[in-house]
């Protein structure tokens, strides 16, 4: 098993050493563990809620084209630091995010930055599918459309069926573009939405709960899609099914009270965590 | 161990740990009674040990189905679901165990009313008692999660084959003395093979017990003494 692993995701001793420089804080009880290089580096954040503490000094390497899984009881911190990874929380006044999140090794709290081409690079999918109010093909057009990363109509259109193609959705929906999106069904709503964060090319993904409202058919169709989308995406999912941790992501990371608790390859997580709180978490034994 | 927020959970590996004990018991008493009825070539014990059998065998099943049906109801992890694996692996050693336990008893029938000096068979004997001593010690092993005593029991495995290889060649020397004890000790050279083949599963759950504690496998390579298979006649005999 664990030389298979190594075969899929060694990338040469090149990435252990880039590890390494990084100090990268990993609580596997195997150690370093193999992974693709990282795409997204958190190192020491801490968000405040007004007075309230909600993320403490959370440092973490997530590597590029894989799923990487939050997860936690309610309120543990793992949502606000996902929502830090695009600068969502940027829209809520009271939050203060201190500390540093690299994309890249580019810092993304830059001021220089624009935070709306920054979440172009960086899309997220929410718990509740949320497609806009208008046709199917306009829900996955409007990205491209207003970051004007196309130059016709006969482009935007091939941007449209590539991201409905991806997003496993195409054949269900070709014949009714013309629809509303919010006419679909639950399951069919939430990979529109993954359609329309394709469609502005980001190279990041951010899941929170995706598939919470959907069910067990739908979900299996989102979980084969974040299996496919991973191959060219990096994708993180934060998730209350344990389960779905363990079937979709390649590393899995820990929350509770705010600290990342144990951070390590998904296998070993849920076969022998080291950190008792995350033992008792997934075995279902916290009080 | 217990304190799930589901406590059908709890319970469900309250009973399977329940199984497991009750298979362990059971495979002890064949084991110590097919010994005591080779020592005492007593027929009736032996019977008794073999009609034993397939109670273990019915027990064995039953963990599986029961493990099976938890594993598809709770969706265990972590030391969970290492405790429904063990309790799997170690119900099938327990059912090896028993077989061979019974193949013991069968020797016994087989033997039954031949000549037989008694000092040929305090080898076997002495030799069961260190797998009887080493069977109980990996349970209790198992029942209290202590991994140290399980590696105690893994680490003794040595001694078990040295004293099989030098149970062999004592064997062999009886026969060369007087070809009437040959049957009697090649009977009594299977049953020690069974006696060995025992303590390997003993050795196997003590595998399990440091698996289901720590959450790792067991690497080292395990200790082996058995040298029986390079032993020549010339060797055996000091030729």
């Amino acid at each position: 098993m664990t030389d298979d692993r190594e075969t899929s995701h060694n990338q040469g001793p090149t990435t252990v050493n880039r590890m390494a420089d990084l100090n990268m804080p990993l609580t596997s009880a195997a150690g370093l563990f193999t992974a693709n290089a990282p795409k997204v580096t958190a190192r020491d954040v801490t968000v405040h809620y007004g007075d309230k503490q909600a993320l403490f000094g959370v440092s973490i390497d997530i590597p590029e084209k894989s799923v990487t899984a939050f997860i936690g009881p309610s309120g543990c911190g793992k949502s606000t630091f996902l929502r830090c990874i695009n600068r969502m929380n940027d829209t809520i006044p009271i939050c203060r995010v201190a500390g540093e999140i690299l994309i890249d090794g580019a810092d993304i709290y830059d001021r220089r930055l624009d935070p709306v081409l920054l979440r172009a690079r960086v899309g997220m999918v929410f718990q509740k599918p949320n497609p806009f109010p208008k046709t199917i093909y306009e829900n996955v057009a409007y990205g491209p459309r207003i970051h004007g990363t196309t130059a016709s109509r006969q482009e935007l259109d091939g941007v449209v069926e590539t991201s409905l193609r991806k997003a496993g959705l195409w054949d269900e929906v070709k014949d009714r573009l013309d629809q509303p999106g919010t006419g679909l069904s639950g399951g069919q709503q939430q990979r529109l939405c993954i359609a329309r964060a394709i469609a502005v090319g980001p190279e990041v993904i951010l899941m929170d709960e995706p598939c919470s409202a959907l069910d067990p058919i739908a979900t299996a169709r989102i979980e084969e899609l974040i299996f496919e989308l991973a191959a060219n995406f990096t994708i993180v999912i934060v998730t209350h099914s344990m389960q779905q941790a363990a079937r979709v992501s390649q590393q899995t990371a820990f929350f509770h009270l705010g600290h990342l608790v144990e951070y390590g390859a998904t296998e070993q997580i849920f076969t022998a965590p080291s950190d008792k709180r995350t033992q008792d978490y997934i075995t279902g034994r916290f009080g | 161990m217990s304190d799930h927020i589901v406590r059908a959970f709890d319970a469900d590996l309250r009973t399977l740990r329940g199984m497991i004990a009750e298979m362990g018991g059971l495979a002890e008493k064949m084991m110590t009674e097919s010994t005591r009825a080779l020592a005492a070539r007593d027929i009736e014990l032996a019977r008794r040990v073999i009609a034993m059998d397939p109670k273990l065998d019915a027990l064995q099943h039953e963990i599986e189905e029961k493990a099976v049906l938890t594993i598809a109801r709770r969706q265990p992890m972590a030391v969970d679901l290492r405790d429904i694996v063990s309790a799997i692996r170690i119900a099938s050693d327990l059912e090896r165990i028993g077989d061979l336990a019974k193949n013991v008893a069968k020797r016994v029938v087989a033997i039954a009313g031949q000549f037989h000096p008694q000092k040929i068979v305090t080898g076997v004997e002495h030799m069961s008692d260190l797998v009887m001593g080493q069977l109980r010690d990996v349970l209790d092993a198992y029942a209290a999660r202590d991994d140290d005593r399980a590696m105690d029991v893994w680490n003794r495995d040595g001694q078990i084959d040295a004293l099989y290889t030098a149970l062999f060649r004592e064997l062999l020397t009886y026969m060369m003395e007087d070809p009437r004890n040959i049957t009697f000790c090649t009977h009594l050279l299977f049953a020690a093979k069974n006696v060995e083949r025992i303590g390997d599963h003993t050795t196997n759950i003590a595998e399990t017990v440091h698996y289901l504690v720590t959450g790792h496998t067991l690497t080292a390579e395990r200790p082996k003494n058995d040298t029986s298979s390079f032993t020549t006649l010339d060797e055996a005999t000091g030729a």
